[in-house]
């Protein structure tokens, strides 16, 4: 069980049933629960979308698309049968929003996958949950069990005429499985590798089927905005950036955990306020917006609002909503090495530039933590990561790429600082692993 | 092979859940690993029978996916988190403790086979960094000497 925090500012929207037993069925009905479904099963699928549409709910796995707009890509006739894909494989680093909401309102992802399964006439979901989260997946099987029981899931629910089924399914430890297609392919029982695109899920997806992968909080998201209204929703956030959001605050703060914010709220405030600043007097160095994969900021390029298109402009993205906080302790070099050993390892090896690309900067920044690099190799690093950007089936290879580049661009000057056989500066006994210099 | 009968139940359920065999595989290798301690020869001759598939299909989807083994483990995986947000609330000297604790390295198993010893990615646990997982279970904000207090309590359930 993961501790829960709360902060004044926060708005709860997706957390309001945290902490409150929601996982219990008869609690969640008293908490409004599955009257999100049954106020969709009386509207017109497309009034449906409309509605998700604007409420300017976007993507909370990481890409930040419109959901709406996502659901009215699937096509109205189908030869195959439709699916909805619920994504909980969530394993961006600096991401823990999705275990809260599995943990505390599997019933609202539920509801969201059958919301959605109506929006494009679907008749089956599936909810896939990270292997390594199998406590979750357990709530999530009692869960589900509980909705059979009561008539929510399976035929005729809640006596509309309509049938809708619900499945769980678990992985079995892959980050790329996080990226839709990889998702589908695991689910199908294969390796996790990206399938090629177009044709996007939404016309060919599942055994060919069309199908809408949504992440789990968007999922989640979707039930308070058909109670709540579109407007209401929307007006949570600024334009075009619609309700709330879950930031997992972790690092150098003295206030960790997951907080609600409205969409929008300003990163320094976050980081002062509501994560109660940086521990020990120590100042900051460097924040990552939005999970790994997202360009890190400076201290000076945080009083920005978190939403996609502010940090978007500041030069970043909003990600997976997993802020993480450096220090002044932290060494940026190993920093940029750790983030690439990850990419490294969670590679699948299908696309070359991400293979060979991850695999050498890795070698590079380990060589050079170590204090066998030389200059040259601060461009090389450069020039090895913007050789990866846009060259891959899944943005995977993007992902490591883009960190990197901002932090050799940003803080090009640490890099400088390792050269001539110095050892790192932040650390007593120098590198992770000793590896001879090169000439 | 013979399988709990939890096990079978839930996959006789599970296969009428997808319009393909194979789909279940991957759910089932784990659920099948969790009994076993890991994915023998036998194991993945089994699951390959009963999916229609080859063994050597079994073993590419097995080789994918970081949870699942083919090697004996020990009776507790202490898996422990050193990415990003672990790592800068002291995953690595974590690690270190547990490698001088128990006299072991990245993917190694004590002598005793109680426990073996894993350097794992991101496993969720960011903001209660650092994270570690002993088979499922989740410990957090942890110390030195929480973990020690965790490890030691594993070794008096898995002596008993």
């Amino acid at each position: 069980m993961a501790d829960l925090v709360s902060h004044p500012d926060e708005v709860k929207v997706v957390s309001k049933r945290f902490g409150k037993g929601a996982t219990n069925l008869d609690r969640y009905l008293e908490l409004d629960g599955y009257k999100a479904v049954q106020k969709a099963l009386g509207m017109k699928p497309d009034d449906i979308v409309n509605e998700v549409k604007n409420s300017g709910l976007r993507g909370r796995g990481g890409a930040g698309f419109s959901t709406g707009m996502k659901w009215s890509f699937v096509p109205k006739q189908a030869a195959k049968p439709k699916y909805v894909l619920c994504n909980g494989d969530e394993s961006e680093p600096g991401t823990c929003k999705d275990r809260l909401i599995f943990e505390h309102d599997p019933h609202a992802v539920i509801e969201g996958v059958v919301i959605a399964g109506i929006a494009v006439g679907s008749h089956t979901g599936y909810i896939y949950i990270r292997g390594e989260y199998r406590y979750l997946l357990e709530i999530m099987q009692k869960a589900i069990a509980d909705a059979y029981a009561r008539g929510f899931l399976g035929k005729n629910i809640f006596g509309s005429g309509y049938d809708f089924d619900v499945y769980w399914h678990g992985g079995a430890g892959a980050y790329e499985v996080g990226e839709e297609s990889a998702l589908m392919e695991s689910l199908e029982g294969k390796r996790g590798i990206p399938r090629i695109r177009p044709p996007f899920p939404a016309v060919v997806g599942l055994w060919g089927g069309p199908t809408v992968i949504n992440n789990a909080e968007t999922l989640a998201s979707v039930p308070h905005i058909m109670l709540g209204g579109a407007e209401w929703y929307a007006n949570l956030g600024p334009p075009k950036n619609g309700g709330t959001r879950l930031f997992c605050l972790s690092g150098h703060l003295n206030r960790p955990g997951v907080y609600e914010l409205p969409m929008g709220y300003n990163l320094k405030k976050m980081i002062y306020e509501v994560g109660g600043g940086i521990p020990n007097g120590r100042k900051l160095k460097a924040v990552v917006p939005g999970g790994s994969s997202t360009p890190v900021l400076t201290a000076d390029e945080i009083d920005i609002g978190m939403d996609f298109d502010s940090v978007a402009k500041a030069g970043s993205m909003l990600g997976s909503g997993g802020v993480v906080v450096l220090d002044d302790t932290t060494c940026m070099v190993k920093f940029a090495l750790r983030i690439m050993k990850f990419y490294q390892h969670e590679s699948c090896g299908w696309c070359i530039p991400c293979r060979e690309g991850t695999d050498w900067l890795k070698k590079t920044l380990t060589r050079f933590h170590a204090g066998g690099g030389v200059k040259k190799d601060i461009d090389n690093i450069q020039y090895l990561s913007e050789s990866m950007l846009g060259r891959t089936f899944c943005p995977l290879g993007d992902a490591a790429a883009m960190p990197t580049i901002s932090i050799v661009k940003k803080f090009r000057r640490e890099f400088e600082d390792h050269l001539e056989g110095r050892p790192c500066p932040f650390e007593k006994q120098g590198a992770v692993e000793q590896l001879p210099v090169l000439a | 092979m013979r399988f709990s009968e939890q096990f079978e139940a839930r996959f006789a359920e599970m296969i009428t859940h997808y319009p393909t065999k194979r789909s279940v595989l991957v759910p089932t290798l784990l659920y099948m690993q969790d009994e076993l301690g890991y994915l023998s020869d036998d194991a993945i001759h089994e699951v390959a029978q009963r999916l229609d598939l080859t063994d050597l299909e079994v073993r590419n989807v097995i080789s994918y996916y970081s949870m699942l083994t083919t090697k004996p483990r020990g009776k507790y995986n202490v898996q422990v988190c050193t990415n990003i947000a672990c790592m800068l609330r002291g995953g690595e000297e974590l690690l270190e403790h547990c490698e001088k604790k128990l006299g072991v390295r990245h993917k190694g198993t004590t002598a005793d086979g109680l426990f073996s010893l894993e350097e794992v990615e991101c496993i969720g646990g960011c903001s209660w960094a650092p994270a570690v997982q002993v088979n499922y279970d989740f410990h957090e904000n942890l110390t030195m000497e929480k973990l020690d207090k965790v490890l030691d309590a594993y070794r008096v359930r898995g002596t008993h």
